[in-house]
């Protein structure tokens, strides 16, 4: 889970790493108080989960508060790559005399974690690191061993850090080490750091990205949960405990195996090359292993309250659970939708395959399940799934 | 022969106790494979399952002479496992466990290392390892396949049984799911090499998935290393791009990631790479029956 940059802050202002003051504002009005509160010039920023926002005009620098207004004006309810501009962080400017760009991530090829720093810090560190390489220390950290302040200021000497920022640096650096393993992050960065005009080092922004797999031992994590950017079909189905992502198609996705549905995605959308519309997955659920019942019912009734589903693709191999008890469960799982009041209104196709196949396939014959089809391979149900999405469209 | 885990293989179960360790200790039981025992520190000396449940790893190898360990710990308690089974030196440890912070991994991953590495670790949150015929170690169902000589190794769980499925008449050498987490102990080119190795084992299929740049490492590994024919499957072409934040990834992988990425590096070393599960198998099998 990523945090908006005024959530990093906060956490990193917890940990003793030095940030601007600052303060949220969801209306130009509340961007006025703000800046009055702060006095002074201060920088507006757009608050979005997405790189690039300054090169897309969501940061401001402000005399005063009407002028941070004005900006804040401007700022709100831009589009920056896809994310709308629901809040700015309205901050006191800082007096920049170097900006440094720093950052601990997980190196998912070497299985370690990594430092990376460099003295060429700002907008520009992407370039950076592809036209000088030689500019941007990475530096390999053990997760046995750790981040000390002596490592730390190693590493911003690695950086090309100058003197007079290194006691600075090596500071925030250990500390962000602490805010990277405590909070179970697998990145933590800033960019810029900045030395300011007074000789002090600063996080001047800040992303993070959180594990969800460590949620069970960081319980205060689930407050950083964004609610209001959730679509509610998912919201709905995390309630139910389904993996489930909303897509932009009409064909509705229920598979088992995270590998086996992404595959299904795939498949569907090649087959609807073929028809007029181009029907596309409209979401990706993957109901696990198991595939019981009450999950297929779960699964199916949150599809089929997407209004542009047009069809649905039921694409389950039977591993450990058999094809037999897979077919049983969407026997129930419809018995189970009937007793909810709910209707299947769009034509379903299924495709079971894997151990007893043939008995599972039986059992949903003998079912007579009202719009269902029976279809035996992956690519020939996908292509039915698309045919009969692009007819109800 | 087959890799890693053979008829030979005696598998011990840390965390047999519960419910996932009895639901599957009792499937491989019965499927002839030789589990000889469990281990939990709170219920050592028991017997469950027919099986003794032993206090450590270390004392489970002694008693029985596992040479295999399947982990079904909870994932709060799972560091704390691979770290007894590397410390114990058992030569294989499988992890099935899913949702294992990336922290954790990436502490036992380390420790593994410094102590040599003496343990091979599959996963985590992967279905283990199968040896159709001769023994079966996680959570695969093995009865889909047949023994036979060809060689998987694959990131998703269930794209593992759909080939394995599709090619049942063909048969496997053994089948590894290694997991799809960002870090993981045993990797597409361990596989890759212990294949290339193995006299029992003529083709190779490798599927990947969109994330890392694991597959883009593969095709420059087999590029150089193996001889005998690979074919690929690689699975979310179609997938949203996912919210990635900051520069960092970008910097240090150089690879997008994307399934195309990927796909390209593989072709670009002659390795055939399906379009759907199913034309993966059917390039495998013109490769089989050539």
């Amino acid at each position: 889970m990523d945090l908006f940059e005024h959530q990093a802050k906060e956490l990193f202002a917890e940990y003793g790493i030095p940030v601007p003051r600052g303060i949220v504002a969801h209306t130009p009005e509340e961007a006025r108080a703000a800046a009055e509160q702060l006095t002074g010039r201060v920088v507006v920023k757009a608050q979005v989960k997405t790189g690039g926002r300054g090169k897309a005009g969501g940061v401001k620098v402000a005399d005063d508060a009407a002028d941070a207004h004005a900006k804040a004006t401007q700022i709100l309810g831009m589009d920056i790559k896809g994310h709308t501009v629901h809040k700015v962080l309205i901050e006191e400017a800082s007096q920049i005399a170097e900006e440094y760009y720093f950052s601990f991530l997980l190196d998912r090829a070497n299985r370690t974690f990594l430092a990376i720093c460099s003295a060429s810090g700002g907008m520009d560190i992407e370039e950076v690191a592809h036209t000088a390489p030689e500019k941007v220390a990475k530096v390999p950290v053990s997760p046995l061993t750790g981040v000390d302040r002596a490592t730390a200021r190693e590493i911003a000497v690695a950086g090309g850090l100058p003197q007079q920022a290194l006691d600075g640096a090596a500071e925030l650096i250990e500390k962000l080490w602490a805010v990277f393993v405590d909070e179970d992050a697998s990145l933590v960065e800033v960019n810029p750091m900045i030395l300011s005009a007074d000789g002090q080092v600063k996080a001047l922004d800040g992303k993070v990205t959180l594990d969800e797999n460590a949620n069970f031992r960081q319980a205060e994590h689930a407050a950083y949960v964004d609610k209001a950017a959730e679509d509610p079909l998912e919201a709905r189905a995390k309630e139910k405990h389904l993996n489930y992502v909303k897509l932009d198609g009409n064909v509705g996705i229920i598979g088992n195996g995270a590998g086996l549905v992404m595959s299904t995605l795939d498949v569907v959308a090649y087959a609807g090359e073929e028809f007029p519309g181009q029907p596309k997955p409209a979401n990706f659920l993957d109901i696990g292993g198991g595939a019981s019942a009450e999950v297929m019912a779960n699964g199916l009734e949150i599809i089929l309250s997407d209004p542009s589903v047009k069809s649905v693709f039921v694409n389950v191999f039977g591993g450990i659970t058999a094809c037999d008890a897979v077919a049983n469960g969407i026997v129930s799982a419809f018995q189970l939708l009937q007793s909810r009041g709910e209707e299947v209104t769009h034509p379903l196709v299924v495709r079971l395959d894997g151990n007893n196949a043939a008995l599972g396939r039986q059992i949903l014959a003998d079912a007579a399940l009202p719009r269902v089809e029976l279809v035996d391979t992956m690519d020939e149900a996908a292509k039915r799934a698309a045919e009969l999405a692009a007819v109800g469209a | 022969m087959a890799i890693w885990l053979t008829e030979n293989s005696k598998i011990i179960v840390q965390g047999m106790t519960g419910g996932e360790g009895t639901k599957h200790t009792r499937r491989m039981l019965a499927a002839g494979v030789k589990v000889v025992g469990g281990v939990n520190a709170r219920k050592a000396g028991i017997t469950h399952e027919g099986l003794p449940v032993f206090g450590t790893v270390k004392e489970a190898m002694e008693q029985t002479g596992a040479d295999v360990s399947v982990v079904f710990v909870p994932p709060a308690a799972t560091k704390a496992a691979v770290r007894e089974a590397i410390d114990a030196e058992i030569p294989l440890c499988v992890v099935i466990t899913e949702g294992v912070p990336v922290h954790d991994t990436t502490e036992f991953w380390a420790y593994a290392v410094s102590k040599g590495n003496k343990t091979r670790i599959i996963g985590p949150n992967c279905p283990g390892i199968a040896s159709p015929g001769a023994s079966n170690a996680g959570i695969i169902p093995a009865d889909i396949t047949t023994k036979g000589r060809v060689g998987l190794v694959s990131k998703s769980g269930t794209l593992t049984y759909q080939l394995m499925y599709e090619l049942r008449d063909i048969g496997f050498s053994t089948c590894v799911g290694i997991g799809g987490d960002p870090v993981i102990g045993t990797t597409h080119i361990d596989a890759l090499q212990a294949f290339q190795d193995d006299p029992e084992t003529d083709a190779i299929v490798m599927i990947g998935e969109i994330g890392g740049d694991a597959e883009e490492r593969a095709a420059a590994y087999i590029d150089e290393h193996v001889t005998k024919p690979v074919v690929a499957y690689v699975a979310g072409f179609t997938a949203p791009e996912g919210k990635t934040m900051g520069h960092a990834g970008a910097i240090v992988s150089g690879s997008a990631g994307t399934a195309q990425a990927k796909k390209e590096a593989l072709e670009k070393v002659g390795v055939r790479v399906g379009r759907t599960p199913s034309e993966t198998a059917r390039l495998m099998r013109d490769i089989m029956s050539a």
